[in-house]
């Protein structure tokens, strides 16, 4: 037997080399989860997963009823069908919650507990990931390959927040209010329009190219695995800045400005896409203010928008299959047009 | 065999194999892996014997294995019997090597379930590869994890001696391979070689620095040595390559080497550390026969392909999809057993059973109150283009052609279908791209198709049947869309000569129509052709000519072929 794994945390998300685009994607949804989610997808080998996993420790605490399933932040809002539930507040992690390839729809959703129906002919609901991910991530991988019944589940759910169960004789409803963050690799398959328009962000990363940036990947990775307190001891004090920097723009942007001329920016921009339907505004807004907090400013500015354009609104434009340069490539031509 | 009893020198090639087993057995999950190819046979044994030198308890996994085995399900036998709710371990449960026969059988969906488990790292996959075609091969996904690769195909029986592993050497080397001191270069050294062989995954370095100190821990050397380094790119590297590295095209020595300029990132070189980079690549491309790199090139792009099935992936019946109402039935292979829907029938009879029984149980459940699960499953289409590349198919021609295909793809992708592509010109007919979802390859493809030749319509007609047959047995339903502009002027064996390639093209034709695939014949000659329309009468497929082709008609075409397929 190799020796046990001592439990390590996760690669620190603050020592991911690159990748500028994925980070800042996941942090202005950390910052503000309205956004609504990240998609990533890009080639293999390029730390996608290790990002959503560093985001985990990343992430600011939540407060919580203790032994709720949902992770309630006040005892009246703990639902009436959970077991276990005490009268005390703790402070948890933020749930990062992975919903893996081969789930069942029951394990997603909740399902009749078959140990208590079977023991004490008991009805009860036994919750499910949808339940334990509700005010935090839930996390995808190789989402374009989940099975489609359970994709068509969480686009339901993704949209209304709440979570309805009606099987089994069971009847239940219960909030499932989560980020949503998907990865995949695109040379596996495509993900079909209705799932991409539920992300609000979405990036694409590629191995990085030169030869430095590659070298440091390995160097910290190596460092990572063979020199890990060391290692940690470094990084966690930058993760420790970073979620400060977090919690500092969560509480900045309720007092952030939003010029009228924004507001305005941002519809043009969307009527030349012609990206359909108003999320892509809304989103693009929220995303740009977000950002404009992360950096410390008062108000949004075009600067702010233009930045976070592609990320925001690439995925939601009317897709042509056999356009190669890419929806990102189309946005940034757009943008060069319309906000100069 | 046994007379010749001398200690017989083991070859450098299966000295390899040895080092690859050893350097396995004392960092299995570190090091992901193993990608084994070779048929089965005595030489394959001889070396899946061995795993038993692994620290891990050794599982066998098939392709075909469902989620239930993976990752553990409820054990309805102990449930029943205990009153309680009994779950089943999966194999993913505990860390342990995974042996994956027939691996280049294994779909996506459980390739990237595997690869979950592997980023865990707790377990170690041994991929057992007898793909026989260069198409098929280990998942990309897979392959990217595993560290290293072993291909038995040109070992004889004769050197496959019996692998006795040193498991002393083997503690040892894993109690200190991960204290060894590493050289700084070695990290630049692998990161620029794996640039050199066109290697984009940043695992492979990764993967490359840990085996060059398992390599160097075994060969007990102090430190990671440079020869150390150079065998773990061997063993890392050799397969991933996508491109020959020309001589003198090792990537210019780092650029301007910052640490001469006394960077002092405070290593002082306490060894001579240099690694240059161009030995490296050297015994790299040493391991590398050419031959092997084309045909693992040839398989790295058909696997970027095909498996690409995307999340629709065909499986039979009764397993996947979306859930219909349970019906009464027995679980048996590929039925299973509705646990809900079945306590629900056995409900409303549980006082009556209890009265009349002869042994007190919490639950009494007959065989009429089973149910089983039922799955709707939609049929998906794959569209297999054969377009005619040939000669008389003149450049104006074949970009309307591919034009039109442009058109109907537009159309497959509103429909989520498969797309494979089939050109044939000169002496034979290629599939260019075998069934796949991702309508960006195709267009690729497609758009760096060649012109000129012949029309060898037979080997055409051959090939979309094959890929038709392959399709249906993944539950496809395969519809041809043959384009074309003339008649067959080459026979099957690349010869040409009108009368019999055209006796050819008929029998060929005649087979698909027997198979019972629809199709679409699309003239795209200037002037409709005859030979065509009654070439397509053979096939049983709808006539076309291009010239009167718009969009609507196209795929109008199309749906009509398929009316049939849909009805039945």
């Amino acid at each position: 037997m190799t020796k046990p794994h001592t439990p390590r945390q996760p690669f620190p998300f603050s020592a991911i080399v690159g990748q500028e685009d994925m980070k800042s994607a996941m942090i202005l949804t950390a910052i503000d989860p309205g956004i609504g989610g990240v998609l990533v997808f890009g080639d293999r080998g390029t730390g996608k997963s290790t990002s959503v996993r560093a985001l985990a420790a990343l992430l600011p605490p939540i407060e919580a009823v203790e032994g709720c399933p949902i992770n309630a932040p006040r005892r009246d809002l703990s639902p009436d069908w959970a077991q276990g539930v005490t009268d005390r507040i703790i402070t948890k992690p933020t749930p990062v919650v992975d919903l893996p390839l081969g789930v069942t729809e029951d394990r997603v959703v909740g399902a009749l507990d078959i140990e208590r129906a079977l023991t004490r002919g008991e009805k009860a609901f036994e919750p499910g990931l949808l339940a334990r991910a509700n005010r935090g991530y839930l996390y995808i991988d190789e989402v374009n390959l989940l099975e489609d019944h359970i994709v068509d589940l969480l686009l339901d759910v993704a949209q209304s927040g709440e979570n309805v169960v009606e099987r089994e004789g069971l009847s239940i409803r219960h909030p499932a209010r989560f980020v949503l963050v998907g990865s995949g690799n695109p040379e596996e398959g495509e993900l079909r329009p209705q799932l991409l328009d539920r992300f609000g962000l979405s990036v694409e990363v590629t191995s990085p190219k030169d030869i430095e940036t590659r070298v440091e990947v390995i160097r910290r990775r190596d460092a990572y695995e063979n020199q890990y307190d060391k290692f940690m001891k470094t990084w966690r004090v930058m993760d420790a800045g970073l979620r400060n920097q977090i919690l500092a723009a969560r509480e900045a942007l309720p007092k952030l400005k939003t010029p009228g001329v924004v507001l305005h920016d941002c519809a043009a921009l969307c009527l030349a896409l012609g990206s359909d339907g108003l999320r892509g505004e809304l989103t693009l807004l929220r995303t740009a203010r977000a950002l404009a907090a992360f950096e410390g400013d008062t108000t949004v500015r075009r600067t702010h928008l233009r930045r976070v354009a592609p990320m925001a609104l690439s995925h939601r434009l009317r897709r042509d299959p056999l356009d190669e340069a890419g929806s990102a490539a189309r946005v940034g031509r757009t943008l060069a047009e319309v906000l100069p | 065999m046994s007379a010749i009893a001398d200690p017989v020198v083991s070859s450098p090639a299966w000295e390899r194999v040895r080092l690859v087993l050893m350097a396995l057995a004392v960092d299995p999950a570190g090091l992901g892996g193993l990608w084994l190819r070779a048929r089965s046979g005595p030489v394959r044994d001889a070396v899946t014997g061995a795993f038993g030198a692994l620290p891990l308890p050794l599982r066998r996994l098939h392709p075909s294995l469902g989620d239930e085995a993976l990752f553990g399900g409820l054990d309805l036998t102990a449930t029943l019997a205990e009153g309680r709710q009994v779950r089943t371990l999966g194999l993913l449960a505990e860390p342990s090597a995974l042996v994956l026969t027939m691996a280049e059988r294994c779909p996506a969906g459980l390739a990237a379930r595997l690869a979950q488990a592997l980023d865990a790292p707790k377990h170690c996959l041994l991929a057992l590869d007898e793909g026989a075609e260069a198409e098929e091969a280990l998942p990309a996904a897979l392959a990217d994890r595993l560290a290293m690769f072993l291909s038995l195909e040109d070992i004889p029986l004769s050197e496959a001696l019996p692998l006795a592993l040193d498991h002393a050497q083997i503690i040892e080397a894993r109690a200190r391979f991960l204290r060894l001191r590493v050289p700084p270069k070695a990290a630049r050294t692998l990161a620029g070689v794996a640039i050199s062989l066109g290697i984009d995954s940043l695992r492979a370095p990764l993967l490359a620095l840990r085996l060059a100190r398992v390599v160097a821990a075994l060969r007990g050397h102090q430190g990671v040595r440079a020869e150390d380094v150079t065998t773990a790119a061997e063993l890392v590297f050799a397969h991933r390559a996508t491109r020959w590295p020309q001589a003198g095209d090792t990537p210019p020595p780092p650029a301007q080497e910052p640490e001469t300029q006394g960077d002092s990132d405070g290593d002082s070189r306490p060894d001579p550390g240099d690694i240059p980079e161009e030995l490296v690549l050297e015994a790299v491309r040493a391991a590398l026969p050419e031959a092997l790199l084309d045909r693992l090139a040839i398989a790295r792009a058909a696997r970027a392909t095909g498996g690409a099935t995307g999340s629709g992936e065909a499986r039979p019946g009764h397993s996947h999809g979306r859930p219909l109402a349970a019906r009464p039935g027995r679980p048996s292979a590929g039925l299973r057993l509705d646990l809900i829907a079945t306590l629900r029938a056995a409900a409303p009879w549980q006082g009556m059973r209890r009265k009349t029984a002869l042994q007190d149980r919490l639950v009494h459940i007959r065989p009429s109150d089973l149910r089983i699960r039922r799955y709707q499953e939609r049929n998906e289409r794959v569209l297999i283009f054969a377009v005619d590349a040939s000669g008389s198919a003149a450049l104006a021609r074949l970009a309307e052609a591919k034009g039109a295909v442009e058109l109907l793809l537009a159309r497959a992708y509103a429909r989520r279908d498969h797309v494979a592509l089939i050109a044939f010109r000169g002496a034979g007919a290629e599939l260019i791209l075998p069934p796949t979802r991702s309508l960006v390859q195709t267009k690729r493809r497609l758009a760096g198709l060649p012109g000129g030749g012949g029309t060898p319509l037979a080997a055409a007609l051959q090939m979309a049947q094959e890929t038709a047959i392959r399709a249906r047995a993944k539950g496809l339903t395969p519809v041809l869309a043959l384009l074309t502009d003339g008649r067959a002027n080459i026979a099957l064996d690349g010869t040409p000569g009108r009368a019999r390639a055209e006796a050819e093209a008929e029998v060929a034709a005649k087979a698909w129509r027997r198979a019972g695939f629809p199709g679409v014949v699309i003239d795209t000659a200037n002037r409709p052709q005859d030979g065509l329309r009654a070439l397509s009468a053979i096939l049983g497929a709808a006539y076309l000519p291009l010239p009167r082709a718009t969009a609507e008609r196209l795929s109008s075409a199309l749906e009509a072929a398929l009316a049939p397929m849909e009805a039945g």
